[in-house]
C-alpha cells in the first residue's frame, strides 16, 4: 500500500515538474497556435537554442538566471527572424518555421561546439534556491512553480493591454485588424518573438533541471507544445485568457502525467513521440473533440 | 478632400491573364459628399475602394488626401483616416473577441501598441454608451464574443467601429448585401444617421439601385474601369431608376447589366 503510495507521489511530482518547465513551452506554442493561429515550427529549434545558451553560459561560470535571460533573448530573435521571413519574405508561415528550425540545428552546435554539454555539479537556479533553505525534494517544484506564476500572469496582462489587444485581432482577423490601424505585419513578428522567447526560456530551464543540453532535444516540441494546449482546452474551455493560459498549463501537466505513466506501464521512451503524435491527430481531427473544443470554446 | 489623378491598375501583370482595371481614373471627392457607387459586375467599384484603402498599391497615379499625398502610404497607416465596412459581416469584426475587446481595438486607432490597459472603466462606460446609440441592446453585452451575434449585429457593431475615431473618410462596399431585407433597412438608416451626424465624407457601393438614388448627395456609375455617370445634388433628387438605366445605355453604349442588381 505505501509503495503504491509513493510511485504514485514520485509520478505526481515528476510530472509536476516537468509539467511546468515545459508549461513556458507550452506558453509560447498557445501564443503562436491560439493567439496568432500561426502554425510555428521555430519552436523545434529554438527549444534546444535555449538550452545551448544557457548550457555554454552556465558551464562557463555565467550567472544561471541571467543565463536564462539571455536564452530567452536568443529565442525572441529566432522567433523575429521566422516573422520576418514570413511577412517581409512572403514565406508561408510554416515554411518560415521550418527553414529556421533548420538553421538553429547548425547553430545549436556551433554554440555548443559539440552535440552536448553536462551540467552536473554546475550551480544552476535550482541549486541557488536549495541555497536560500527550500528542503532539495521540493526546490525543482518550488523553482518553476514560481516562474510559471510569474510568467503567466504577465503574459496575461500583456493580453490585455492595447498591445495584447492588436496582437490578438491580428490573429483573429487580420483583415479587421489592418482595417483598423494596427501593423499587422508588426504584431506577428512580435508575437512569434514573444512566443520563443518562452519557448528558449524553457529550453534554458529544461537543461538546467536535467543537468545536460542536447543538439537533439528540441524535436517534437511542437507536437508536446500543441498536445499540452488541445488538451487544457479541453478539458477546460478557454473562457477568458486567463483561463486560457491557465488551461495550456494545466495540459502540459495531464501531458506529461500521461508520460509518465505510459512509461510506468512499460512503453520504451521512443514509442513515446509517435504516441503523442497519434493524440494529437485524434485530437485535431476528432469531429467530437473538435466539437467539445468548439463549444467550451463559445461558452 | 480626396483626389485620384491618372491612377492605373492592373492585376497580374506581365502574365497571360493580365487584366487592366484602371488605365487613366481621375477622380475627385468633394468635403461632405455621400457619394452611392453602382456598376456592372467586374467594373472595377471594389478595386476602387480598395486603392483608397491602401489593400492594393496603384501602379501609377496620385492619391491626395486633403491635399497629402498618401499614393505609398500602407494600409494600417491609412486606417488613422478611413473607416471601411466590408460585404462580408465576418470581416469587419474579431469573432473570438467580446464586444468591448472588439471596440477597444477601434479606439486605439492611433496608439495600438501601449501597454496601457485595452479598457479601463471609463472606456467601458464610453463603449456603453456608443453601443446603446445602435438600438440593438449590445451595450448590455459587453463580454459576449461577437462570433454569437447575427450578421446584422456585427455589421452594425463594423460601422459603429469604423466611424469610432471620427474617420475623414468611409468606404462601403455592398455593406448590406449579405443581410436579409428587414436588417438592410435598419443598417442602411444607421449608416445615414451616422453619416450625416458627423459629416462624414463617403463612398458607398451598392446593388441596389433605388438605395443608391434615395441615399446620399451624389452618384456615379462605374463601367469597365471608368466612370460613366456623375449626378449630383438637385439632378440626382429627381432622379428615378428607369433614367438611371437610360443614362447609362447612352454612356455607355450598351445595356446596364448586372445579375445581381435590385431595381427597387
Ligand atoms: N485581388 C485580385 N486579384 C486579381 N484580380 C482581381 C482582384 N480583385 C479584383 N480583380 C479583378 O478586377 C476586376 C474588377 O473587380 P472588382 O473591383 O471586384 O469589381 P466590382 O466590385 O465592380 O464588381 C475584375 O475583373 C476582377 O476579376
Ligand atoms: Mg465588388
Amino acid at each position: 500500500m505505501t509503495a503504491i503510495f509513493s510511485v504514485l507521489i514520485g509520478l505526481l511530482s515528476i510530472s509536476l515538474e516537468q509539467g511546468l518547465s515545459y508549461g513556458i513551452m507550452a506558453l509560447g506554442v498557445y501564443i503562436t497556435f491560439k493567439v496568432l493561429d500561426f502554425p510555428d515550427l521555430t519552436v523545434e529549434g529554438s527549444f534546444p537554442l535555449g538550452a545551448s545558451v544557457t548550457a555554454v553560459l552556465v558551464a562557463g561560470g555565467f550567472n544561471p538566471f541571467l543565463a536564462l535571460f539571455v536564452s530567452m533573448l536568443a529565442g525572441m530573435a529566432a522567433g523575429g527572424i521566422t516573422g520576418i521571413l514570413n511577412t517581409k519574405g512572403h514565406i508561408t508561415g510554416l515554411l518560415a518555421g521550418i527553414l529556421t528550425m533548420t538553421a538553429l540545428y547548425s547553430i545549436n552546435l556551433r554554440i555548443m561546439g559539440r552535440s552536448n554539454i553536462s551540467l552536473l555539479n554546475i550551480d544552476t537556479v535550482l541549486t541557488s534556491v536549495e541555497n536560500l533553505g527550500v528542503p532539495h525534494g521540493v526546490v525543482a517544484i518550488t523553482t518553476f512553480a514560481i516562474a510559471v506564476v510569474i510568467i503567466k500572469l504577465l503574459l496575461d496582462a500583456l493580453l490585455k493591454t492595447r498591445l495584447g489587444f492588436s496582437l490578438r485581432a491580428t490573429g483573429n482577423n487580420a483583415n479587421m485588424a489592418r482595417a483598423l490601424g494596427v501593423n499587422t505585419d508588426a504584431m506577428k513578428v512580435f508575437g512569434l518573438a514573444l512566443s520563443n522567447g518562452l519557448v528558449a526560456l524553457s529550453g534554458g530551464l529544461v537543461a538546467q533541471y536535467q543537468g545536460f543540453a542536447d543538439v537533439g532535444m528540441g524535436i517534437g516540441t511542437i507536437v508536446a507544445g500543441l498536445a499540452s494546449v488541445i488538451i487544457g482546452e479541453m478539458i477546460m474551455g478557454e473562457r477568458n485568457i486567463g483561463y486560457a493560459t491557465m488551461s495550456a498549463l494545466v495540459g502540459s501537466f495531464i501531458y506529461r502525467l500521461s508520460i509518465a505513466i505510459a512509461l510506468r506501464l512499460g512503453f520504451a521512451a521512443t514509442d513515446l513521440k509517435l504516441l503523442t503524435t497519434i493524440l494529437v491527430i485524434i485530437a485535431l481531427t476528432t469531429p467530437q473533440i473538435r466539437k467539445i473544443i468548439k463549444v467550451s470554446s463559445t461558452s | 478632400m480626396l483626389e485620384l489623378k491618372n491612377v492605373s491598375k492592373a492585376f497580374n501583370k506581365g502574365t497571360v491573364n493580365e487584366n487592366v482595371v484602371f488605365s487613366d481614373l481621375n477622380f475627385t471627392l468633394n468635403e461632405g459628399d455621400f457619394v452611392s457607387v453602382i456598376g456592372s459586375n467586374g467594373a472595377g467599384k471594389s478595386t476602387l475602394l480598395n486603392l483608397i484603402a491602401g489593400v492594393f498599391s496603384v501602379d501609377g497615379g496620385q492619391l491626395l488626401l486633403d491635399g497629402n499625398d498618401i499614393t505609398k502610404l500602407p494600409e494600417h497607416k491609412r486606417a488613422r483616416f478611413i473607416g471601411r465596412v466590408f460585404q462580408d459581416p465576418m470581416m469587419g469584426t474579431a469573432p473570438s473577441m467580446t464586444i468591448e475587446e472588439n471596440m477597444a481595438v477601434a479606439y486605439a486607432r492611433s496608439d495600438h501598441y501601449s501597454l496601457r490597459w485595452g479598457i479601463n472603466p471609463q472606456t467601458r462606460d464610453m463603449f456603453r454608451e456608443r453601443l446603446s446609440y445602435l438600438g440593438l441592446a449590445l451595450e448590455d453585452r459587453l463580454s459576449t464574443k461577437v462570433e454569437l451575434l447575427s450578421g446584422g449585429q456585427r455589421q452594425a457593431m463594423t460601422l459603429l467601429i469604423a466611424t469610432m475615431s471620427n474617420p475623414r473618410l468611409l468606404l462601403l462596399d455592398e455593406h448590406t448585401a449579405a443581410l436579409d431585407p428587414a436588417t438592410v433597412r435598419l443598417i442602411n438608416d444607421l449608416t445615414e444617421r451616422i453619416i450625416n451626424e458627423q459629416h462624414i465624407t463617403t463612398l458607398m457601393v451598392t446593388h441596389n439601385l433605388e438605395h443608391a438614388i434615395k441615399m446620399g448627395n451624389r452618384l456615379i456609375m462605374m463601367d469597365r474601369g471608368s466612370i460613366v455617370l456623375d449626378i449630383k445634388d438637385d439632378e440626382k433628387r429627381s432622379l428615378t431608376i428607369e433614367q438611371l438605366l437610360d443614362m447609362f445605355e447612352q454612356a455607355a453604349h450598351e445595356k446596364f447589366s448586372d445579375d445581381r442588381v435590385i431595381l427597387q
